[in-house]
């Protein structure tokens, strides 16, 4: 009956969104924010840990919300590990025109990887209801990058 | 002026024939509309009552002194009357038209709770209700008028708890009880008369949101003896953009307007203005034409095939849904009210509302997910993250029930 919804719902994607990673609140995180979707009721914090470098060390979330919105923070965070702010908002502006469009025209070169790991969700673009469980997590990561204390996706 | 309407005895298949849009296939399955609660479809009746009104009688009312105009008002003008006849008001006169149920909710609360209430009464509404009766309510609370706001709690089955309102009630303060005449999660019906008769030995006026209730259930306000009763055409297979507040006349005449402009004055200088008298004080401006026309081919409408008879067959379809829907595996159905409508809030153990919600729409089946606009609710029953929910209107069928019984299944087959 829902064969077709499989390139929405992939493996990976459910299972992120059953068990996604770094689900801890991070008690030594130096930057956070909120993300709300006011229309779904997803909600979820991020919490970041910035390394003397100035990348980032650490990330990790918790919140509640739909199988999209949590394996993209639990995907995301992965992601963004290690990544200085400007490459993690460099990716958050490919994932969306990725989650909205389905491709990545300038998705090669050093960010491919991060990208491909990110591809699952771009079945999002086919359910414009949906997009913004996909990207509630990167707006999120916006905000706490850039000292606001909450992001909508609304 | 009206088509052939459907005869007293139900036929569902038949009715379905009425509503255009339930033979259109949806991603290539038959559509299976189960969010009439949100806003029901339109039966062709309503449809071509509105167009036609645009093609042969179309012009703004109470202005115009020229044979369109003229009959333009008195199509706005009648549609009121069919209101007042549907709900059993004694006088057209309080009959208002508004935008919607909000609306005049607000209107209300701006009106009475602003200038009506005095300083130190309550307020009293409960945890069931539709934002559209909260926030409002929270706003007059805020306005520094000297409001307070009460809420009434509702029991784990999904019923107002009656103790609690009563004990709410007590100390006399309470100027206003606003509730819903139906929830639109829980589909709990509430004990409206009883309700009625508590809140005057209190001394309290009562307000019924019937956004959902009126849909269902044969209306008769003088037999609940409520003050105020609202609801919105486009939830009763009418168009959008209107709505209805009923108050009695002696209470519209204390109430000062809500929006000021054309068409709601007697007389205007430029120092000062005097208002109309109710109804027109209500209703400033270009008021909804072609609306009216529509909503009253929609009071027509149900009024043809009989609200005794759709309460009939949706009874059938949520006895129906209770003895399938918290069968399912993993599905449990907030609210166990004893008098219930046909509205099912549920969840799915192994999905969010919204992971389900696109999975049965590519089975061609319309539920809404969220929070229906009552937080406070999903708070209440410890559903923050939202339900999926299945409402029901005249056209719905025990095999669309049967449908997403199935999809639900499967459904947790995929997730599983």
């Amino acid at each position: 009956m829902f064969d077709d919804l499989r390139d929405l719902y992939q493996e990976v994607i459910l299972d992120h969104g059953r068990k996604p990673r770094n689900f801890r609140r991070l008690e030594d995180a130096d930057r956070g924010a909120r993300g709300d979707n006011p229309m779904c009721g997803d909600r979820m914090e991020l919490w970041l840990k910035m390394s003397p470098d100035g990348h980032i060390g650490d990330a990790a979330f918790q919140g509640r919300g739909c199988a999209i919105s949590m394996a993209s923070a639990s995907l995301m965070t992965e992601t963004v590990k290690g990544k200085t702010p400007d490459q993690a908002k460099d990716l958050g502006a490919k994932f969306r025109e990725l989650a909205m469009t389905g491709t990545c025209p300038h998705c090669d070169g050093a960010i491919a990887d991060d990208m491909e790991r990110l591809t699952p969700l771009s079945g999002v673009h086919e359910f414009p209801s949906r997009v913004k469980c996909a990207t509630l997590a990167w707006h999120t990561l916006n905000a706490a990058l850039e000292g606001a204390k909450e992001a909508t996706s609304e | 002026m009206m088509d052939a309407l459907p005869t007293a005895v139900f036929d569902v298949q038949r009715i379905r024939e009425d509503f255009p849009i339930l033979s259109r296939p949806i991603r290539g399955k038959r559509l299976v509309f189960l969010d009439s609660g949100a806003s029901a479809q339109k039966p062709r009746q309503v449809i071509e009552a509105m167009v036609r009104c645009m093609e042969t009688s179309y012009a703004n009312v109470h202005r115009g002194a020229y044979w369109l105009s003229e009959v333009a008002t008195e199509a706005y003008e009648a549609a009121r009357e069919a209101v007042a006849r549907f709900i059993n008001a004694p006088d057209p006169r309080e009959v208002v038209f508004t935008r919607n149920s909000t609306e005049a909710i607000n209107l209300i609360a701006h009106s009475w709770g602003r200038h009506v209430m005095r300083p130190g009464q309550a307020v009293l509404t409960s945890e069931l209700e539709h934002h559209a009766n909260l926030v409002p309510w929270q706003m007059l609370r805020d306005d520094g008028k000297g409001i307070e706001l009460r809420i009434c709690r509702v029991t784990d089955s999904g019923e107002l708890d009656l103790e609690d309102l009563a004990q709410k009630l007590a100390d006399g303060k309470v100027g206003l009880v606003a509730l819903a005449h139906m929830s639109n999660v829980l589909g709990t019906v509430l004990p409206v008369a009883r309700i009625a008769q508590m809140a005057h030995d209190a001394g309290a006026k009562l307000l019924l949101d019937g956004s959902q209730a009126a849909v269902h259930r044969k209306l008769d306000i003088q037999a609940i003896g409520c003050d105020f009763y609202v609801f919105t055409g486009h939830k009763l297979y009418g168009p959008t953009g209107i709505g209805v507040l009923w108050a009695k006349l002696e209470h519209l005449e204390r109430m000062p307007p809500f929006l000021g402009g054309g068409d709601m004055i007697s007389f205007v200088t430029l120092e000062r203005s005097e208002w109309a008298p109710p109804p027109a004080k209500f209703e400033a401006g270009t008021p909804p034409i072609v609306e009216s026309v529509g909503l009253h081919a929609a009071v027509d409408y149900v009024t043809a095939i009989g609200m005794d008879a759709i309460e009939a067959h949706e009874r059938a379809l949520v006895d129906h849904a209770m003895q399938v829907l918290p069968n399912l595996p993993g599905v449990s159905v907030l609210g166990r009210a004893q008098d219930r409508g046909g509205v099912f809030a549920f969840s799915l153990d192994a999905a969010h509302a919204h992971d389900l919600s696109t999975l049965l729409d590519r089975a061609g089946i319309a539920v809404r997910a969220g929070r229906h606009c009552a937080e406070p609710l999903h708070a209440r029953f410890g559903v923050e993250a939202g339900t999926t929910r299945a409402s029901f209107g005249l056209y719905t069928t025990k095999e669309e029930i049967d449908v997403l019984a199935e999809a639900l299944i499967k459904a947790r087959e995929f997730f599983a």
